[in-house]
């Protein structure tokens, strides 16, 4: 498990170090998960010692929300009086990235694959 | 014996407390959800949070001191994010014949929803300082946040519109997508994790590993594309 948080850890650290260092408008834990993957993909042996600890993480990802959640109830006032109207955009705009989104996603699987050899 | 004015004084300083309520609320919230088998309107984030907010006003306990607990949690997305690696890696197969769906996919997914919220925001006549912090809500909190802060936003709101997006996308995902008879958990998952991030992403862990993986890639991708793509939709459309 330690030597799982150490690389995980240790993945985000060069991750931070490479984006405030070079600018970049990604956050480090992305360039952290990239770097993890090139990782991998030199040392495919790894992925079975990773595992343990990482599906723990995985399976609890909602629980590693609830304080910036709990952040929302807190600042509730920075919504002010466009709350009602704020909601309704948030839960339409989001409606349609996901028919944007998966629409695209299953119209292209299947022009690829109508046109692949 | 201690009196009780002076054992809530220790415990209120110290980050025990809000640590152990926190990991009991989501103890709860998430049994609660497992009993009812996972059905979307029982997330366990907003349970959790249902079940916090009134101890806390009850308490009469501000977010700051919550939080001096809560931070070690919070910290923990960080290194959560990096072992997304390991999901990816392991679906790396279907992903390299499927490059095509996802790249047009993340571009149609992400322009919407910066660009639908951009709008819908000018057509209720939102002041503009909310229009701007609403424009990256889909990508994950610290891009946002640096995106909304560059563009002229406010980033305390758009912290607040980037976690309610989350839940938002992690509710809705799975009746749209039953709605639509997408048995597909590769574009199912893409869209939760372009439209509502990690939390969205922690939705389709819960429901199918192979839509988690593919939530996980859509998050990290938007994340990059979000930051370039904002500042263009705002100069084209505000």
């Amino acid at each position: 498990m330690l030597h799982t948080l150490g690389l995980l850890l240790g993945c985000q650290l060069l991750g931070e170090v490479t984006a405030r260092g070079f600018g970049l408008p990604m956050p480090g834990p992305v360039l952290g998960l990239a770097l993890l993957v090139l990782i991998l993909s030199a040392m495919p042996t790894l992925a079975e010692r990773l595992r343990p600890t990482t599906t723990v993480i995985l399976a609890n990802l909602s629980f590693l929300f609830v304080p910036a959640g709990v952040g929302v109830i807190g600042n509730f006032e920075v919504l002010s009086e466009d709350g009602i109207a704020l909601l309704a955009i948030l839960t339409l705009s989001t409606v349609l990235s996901m028919l944007a989104a998966v629409g695209t996603f299953i119209g292209v699987r299947h022009a690829t694959e109508r046109w692949a050899p | 014996m201690t009196d009780v004015a002076s054992l809530w004084s220790y415990l209120a300083t110290s980050p025990l407390i809000w640590l152990t309520t926190t990991i009991l609320a989501y103890l709860v919230a998430d049994g609660v959800a497992r009993q009812l088998g996972n059905p979307p309107w029982a997330n366990p984030v907003l349970l959790s949070v249902l079940l916090i907010a009134p101890v806390l006003w009850l308490t009469q306990t501000d977010y700051t001191a919550y939080f001096e607990g809560a931070q070690f949690i919070h910290f923990l997305l960080g290194p959560a994010t990096v072992a997304l690696a390991l999901p990816l890696w392991d679906n790396r197969d279907t992903i390299r014949t499927s490059v095509a769906p996802i790249v047009l996919a993340l571009l149609a997914g992400s322009i919407v929803a910066a660009g639908s919220a951009i709008l819908l925001a000018r057509a209720f006549g939102l002041p503009m300082e909310v229009l701007l912090s609403l424009a990256p809500k889909s990508t994950t909190a610290p891009v946002a946040l640096g995106i909304s802060e560059a563009i002229g936003g406010i980033p305390a709101l758009t912290a607040v519109l980037v976690i309610m997006t989350g839940i938002i996308g992690a509710v809705t995902v799975t009746p749209l997508m039953n709605l639509l008879r997408i048995t597909d958990w590769r574009a199912r998952g893409f869209a939760a994790g372009v439209a509502a991030h990690g939390i969205g992403t922690a939705r389709a862990f819960q429901v199918n590993p192979v839509a988690g993986a593919y939530a996980g890639i859509a998050m990290a991708l938007n994340a990059l594309l979000t930051s370039l793509i904002v500042p263009l939709l705002v100069r084209w459309l505000v």
